[in-house]
C-alpha cells in the first residue's frame, strides 16, 4: 500500500444539536445505503473465479511516439517470440504516447497501486536509483547470475541499473553520447574547412559569428535551453558546458551538490553571450517544447542551422524510416566532439543516459516478467533496437557485429565519446535540481536575470531541495 | 383522489418518517457518487498536503508527516505568490470583467437587434463555447503563435505582429479564455433579459427614463440574481482552467502565466512533489470556496 488511507481523526465531526429529524433521518438511511454499497463494492474486489495456472498475463509499459517506434517494433517481435515459446501467457504491450517527462509521470502513478503496475516497464537510467527507493524495482541479481548472456553486457552497461545497495534492478537497451552535429555545407558556405572540430568555447562562437556573417538569416549554432525541451536543457546544452569547465553538478565523494562554482556562471555566460548575439534559435523557439523537431526536421536538412548540441541517437531521425527521413544526411551532416571550456583535458565533453528495461516489484508472475526481459534484450532484439534508434551499443556481441557497425557513418565517432563522457548524478533530488539548472538558463536567455543572479537563484534553490548540510562550495 | 394514499399512511406506524425516507431515495445514489468521487479526492489532498508524498524516492514508499511545512514553503518562494497574483489577474480580468460584461452587452444588444444579424452573432460566439476545451485551446495556440493567423492576418496589413505567446502570455490567454467563455454568459443574460417584465420598462419610458437609466435603475437590479449566479459560475470555472493555459503557454516563459492549477500540476506531476502539489492544489479548492461564499451571500440578499 503506498497510498496513504485517510486517518480517522480528519474525518468531519458534525455537531448532532443541529440536525433536523428529517435531516437525521436521511443520513440515517444514506449511512444504511453507503454500507450496503460498501459491502457491495467489497465482494466486487474479492477474486471472481480463481485464475486457470496456465492463463497468464504479463503487463508490459513502455513509450512509444510518431518519432520513436524502434522500442514498440521490438517489443512486438519479442512477444511473438516470448509467446510461442511459453503457451498460455499473453503479453499485453500498453505503449504510453507520450514526451521523456510526462512518459515519467505516467510510469510512476501506475506504480502506486499493485492494480495497475507494469510486470515489465522502460524506465530511464537516472530514475532507476530513485525509483528503486521508492519500491517499484525487483532486485534482478537472482535471475541475472543464471542468465548466461549477462556476461556479454559491458560493465559500464551493468552499472547502469545499480542502485545505492550495490544490487542490479535494471538492464540496458543501449546507450548514448552527447556531440556537436553541423551541416557541412553550411560550415563551407561560411569559410569554414570541414571536418571542423572546436577546440575551445571561443572557436565555436568565433565559427558561429562567421555564419552569421555569411548569412544573418542562418542559426548559426544550436544549445537546448529553457524548461520547456526539458532533459534536453541540460543533457544536450548545459551540462555540455558545466562538465567542461571543470566544475561539476555533483561531488560523488563527498556526496554533495556543488553550489557557488565558478563554472555555472561561466556556462551560463555562454549560453546568454550564444542568445544575445542571435547565434542560437530566438529565446520564443527556445521556449517551444516542440523546438528539436524543427531542429531534426526543418532547420538542418534545410541548411538553415550551422550546428545543434544533439544525441547519438541523431541519425535515427533521418535514416529510412525515421520520423523526419532525410537520405543526405550521411553525406551533408558531420559531427564532432563538444570541446572543454579552454581546452583542457581530455580535450572534449559528452553525457551519456540511456534506457533500461526492468521488473516491477509488484508483478505476480516475476519469472515470467523477468523471462520476456531477457528475451527482449536477448542478442538480436538488441541488435535491431540499437540500429533502428542509433543506440550505442551495451553487449559486445552487438557491438561487433557488422550489421551494428554499418548502421550508419557516425557509429564510430559517437561511439568514442564513451571515453569522455559524464553521467547524470541519479539520486532522488535529481529531477528537482534538474528543473532548476532549466530554470536558470530560462532566466539568463530570456535576459530576466544576469548569470550571476541566475547563479545565486539556483544555489538557493539546491540548498532547499537538498538541505544546508547536502550542499558543498567549490 | 387523497383516499387511497391516505389509507396507507394511516396504516403505517411512523407514516412522515418513511415518506420522508423513501423521498430521499432517489437522490442518493448522486450523494453516494459524489462522496466517493468529489469528496474522497478533496479530503485525500488535503491529508497528502501535509506529507512529503512523491511519485518517486524513499517518500513514495514512506511518506512522512511534515505538518505545515507545504504551506509554509509557498510564502518563501517565489513562484506561489506570483502564481496566486496570476489566478487573480486571469479571472478578474477574464471572467468577472470580460466574460461577464462582454456577455450582458452582447445580450442587450441582441434583444434590441436586427433578429437576422444577432443570431449570426449568437452563432458565432456560441462555436466557441461548444467547441471541447482541448480543440478550442489548440485553436487559440494557433492563432496567437508566432506563425499563426493573427500575424499572418497582420502581415497582410503590412504591420509586424508580436511573439504574442511569448512576449503578452497572460494577454494572450485572457484573450482565448474570454473568446471561449463569453457564451455561457450571453445565454444566461439573454434569458435574464427576456424575463424582465415590458410593463416596467414601458412605465419607466413614460415617466422620461433615459437608455442608461433603464439600464441602471431597472434591468440591472431586475436581473441581480442572473447576475451573481453567472458571476459564481464562470469565475469557479475559470479558476479551474488548466489545458487552455497548458497548450497555449505551459505556463511560460518563466512562469509568467504559471496559474495557481498549472503551478500545482507542475509541482505533483513534472517535480512529483504530490504533497506541495496538493497544498497548492488545497490553498486553489479554499480560494474557490471563498468566491462561492461571496457569490452565496450576494444571492441571499438579491432575493430579500
Amino acid at each position: 500500500m503506498t497510498t496513504p488511507s485517510l486517518p480517522r481523526k480528519t474525518l468531519p465531526h458534525r455537531t448532532e444539536a443541529r440536525r433536523t429529524p428529517a435531516r437525521r433521518a436521511g443520513l440515517r438511511a444514506g449511512s444504511a445505503l453507503l454500507a450496503a454499497i460498501a459491502l457491495l463494492g467489497l465482494s466486487a474486489c474479492s477474486p471472481a473465479a480463481p485464475q486457470g495456472t496456465e492463463a497468464k498475463t504479463l503487463k508490459v509499459v513502455y513509450q512509444k511516439t510518431d518519432s520513436y517506434t524502434a522500442l514498440d517494433d521490438v517489443l512486438k517481435a519479442a512477444k511473438a517470440e516470448f509467446e510461442a515459446a511459453n503457451q498460455g501467457v499473453t503479453v499485453k504491450l500498453e505503449p504510453i504516447q507520450a514526451n521523456d517527462d510526462d512518459y515519467g509521470t505516467k510510469l510512476a502513478l501506475s506504480q502506486r497501486s499493485a492494480e495497475t503496475a507494469p510486470d515489465v516497464f522502460y524506465e530511464d537510467t537516472f530514475k532507476v536509483r530513485s525509483d528503486v527507493d521508492a519500491g517499484y524495482l525487483l532486485k534482478l541479481d537472482g535471475y541475472l547470475a543464471q542468465w548466461d548472456e549477462w556476461a556479454s553486457f559491458t560493465d559500464a552497461a551493468k552499472a547502469a541499473g545499480r542502485a545505492d545497495d550495490g544490487g542490479i534492478y535494471a538492464v540496458p537497451l543501449g546507450t548514448d553520447t552527447r556531440a556537436i552535429w553541423y551541416n557541412k555545407t553550411v560550415l563551407q558556405k561560411a569559410g569554414i574547412a570541414v571536418p571542423w572540430q572546436p577546440k575551445t568555447w571561443d572557436d565555436i562562437l568565433a565559427a558561429a559569428r562567421r555564419m552569421k556573417a555569411a548569412d544573418p538569416t542562418l542559426v548559426p549554432f544550436n544549445m537546448y535551453a529553457g524548461k520547456a525541451t526539458g532533459e534536453g536543457t541540460v543533457m544536450q546544452g548545459f551540462y555540455q558546458l558545466l562538465y567542461g569547465t571543470g566544475s561539476t553538478l555533483y561531488d560523488e565523494q563527498e556526496k554533495k551538490w556543488v553550489v557557488g562554482s565558478r563554472g555555472f556562471t561561466d556556462s551560463l555566460q555562454f549560453l546568454k553571450t550564444l542568445y544575445d548575439e542571435k547565434l542560437a534559435v530566438t529565446p520564443a523557439e527556445a521556449l517551444d517544447a516542440n523546438v528539436w523537431k524543427r531542429v531534426f526536421g526543418e532547420w538542418l536538412p534545410k541548411g538553415r542551422m550551422g550546428a545543434t548540441v544533439e544525441g547519438s541517437y541523431t541519425p535515427s531521425f533521418w535514416q529510412k524510416g525515421g520520423a523526419y527521413e532525410w537520405p543526405g544526411y550521411t553525406k551533408d551532416m558531420g559531427v564532432a566532439m563538444f570541446p572543454t571550456q579552454h581546452g583542457q583535458a581530455p580535450g572534449g565533453v559528452s553525457m551519456s543516459g540511456g534506457w533500461t528495461l526492468a521488473v516491477g516489484a509488484k508483478s505476480k508472475n516475476p519469472d515470467l516478467a523477468f523471462k520476456f526481459l531477457s528475451t527482449a534484450l536477448n542478442r538480436k532484439n538488441a541488435l535491431s533496437f540499437d540500429v533502428a534508434n542509433s543506440q550505442i551499443a551495451v553487449r559486445s556481441d552487438v557491438a561487433a557485429d557488422p550489421g551494428y557497425q554499418a548502421a550508419n557513418p557516425f557509429v564510430k565517432d559517437v561511439s568514442s565519446l564513451v571515453g569522455v563522457t559524464h553521467f547524470r548524478p541519479a539520486t532522488a533530488d535529481y529531477p528537482r535540481i534538474s528543473s532548476a539548472v532549466q530554470e536558470a538558463t530560462e532566466a539568463v536567455i530570456t535576459g530576466t536575470q544576469t548569470p550571476a543572479e541566475a547563479a545565486a537563484a539556483y544555489d538557493a534553490a539546491v540548498r532547499k531541495i537538498v538541505g544546508g548540510d547536502k550542499v558543498i562550495e567549490k | 383522489m387523497l383516499s387511497p394514499e391516505r389509507r396507507v399512511s394511516l396504516g403505517s406506524r411512523r407514516p412522515g418518517v418513511i415518506r420522508r425516507r423513501l423521498r430521499l431515495l432517489p437522490v442518493l445514489p448522486s450523494v453516494l457518487l459524489l462522496a466517493l468521487f468529489l469528496l474522497a479526492p478533496v479530503a485525500w489532498s488535503f491529508y497528502a498536503s501535509f506529507t512529503d508524498v512523491a511519485l518517486s524516492g524513499k517518500a513514495a514508499r514512506d511518506p512522512s508527516w511534515l505538518g505545515l511545512d507545504n504551506y509554509a514553503r509557498m510564502f518563501s518562494e517565489p513562484g506561489f505568490p506570483l502564481a496566486l497574483w496570476l489566478t487573480v489577474v486571469f479571472v478578474g480580468a477574464s471572467a468577472i470583467a470580460g466574460q461577464n460584461i462582454l456577455g450582458l452587452v452582447l445580450a442587450l444588444l441582441m434583444a434590441r437587434g436586427n433578429r437576422v444579424l444577432s443570431r449570426a452573432v449568437g452563432v458565432a460566439v456560441v462555436a466557441a463555447w461548444v467547441l471541447p476545451e482541448i480543440v478550442a485551446a489548440f485553436a487559440a495556440y494557433a492563432y496567437f503563435s508566432r506563425d499563426g493567423t493573427l500575424n499572418q492576418l497582420l502581415g497582410l496589413a503590412g504591420a509586424h505582429g508580436a511573439d504574442w505567446l511569448y512576449a503578452f502570455p497572460m494577454a494572450a490567454v485572457v484573450l482565448a479564455n474570454i473568446w471561449r467563455g463569453t457564451a455561457f454568459s450571453m445565454l444566461v443574460y439573454r434569458a435574464a433579459l427576456a424575463d424582465v417584465p415590458a410593463d416596467i420598462m414601458e412605465a419607466a419610458l413614460m415617466d422620461g427614463a433615459g437608455g442608461r437609466q433603464r439600464l441602471f435603475f431597472i434591468t440591472l437590479p431586475m436581473i441581480r440574481n442572473s447576475i451573481a449566479g453567472n458571476l459564481m459560475l464562470i469565475t469557479l470555472q475559470t479558476l479551474a482552467v488548466f489545458t487552455l493555459i497548458w497548450v497555449m503557454t505551459t505556463g511560460g516563459p518563466a512562469g509568467a502565466s504559471t496559474t495557481l492549477p498549472v503551478l500545482a500540476y507542475q509541482e505533483a506531476f513534472k517535480f512529483g512533489d504530490i504533497g506541495y502539489g496538493t497544498a497548492v492544489a488545497s490553498v486553489l479548492i479554499v480560494v474557490g470556496m471563498v468566491f462561492g461564499v461571496v457569490y452565496v451571500r450576494l444571492l441571499r440578499e438579491a432575493k430579500q
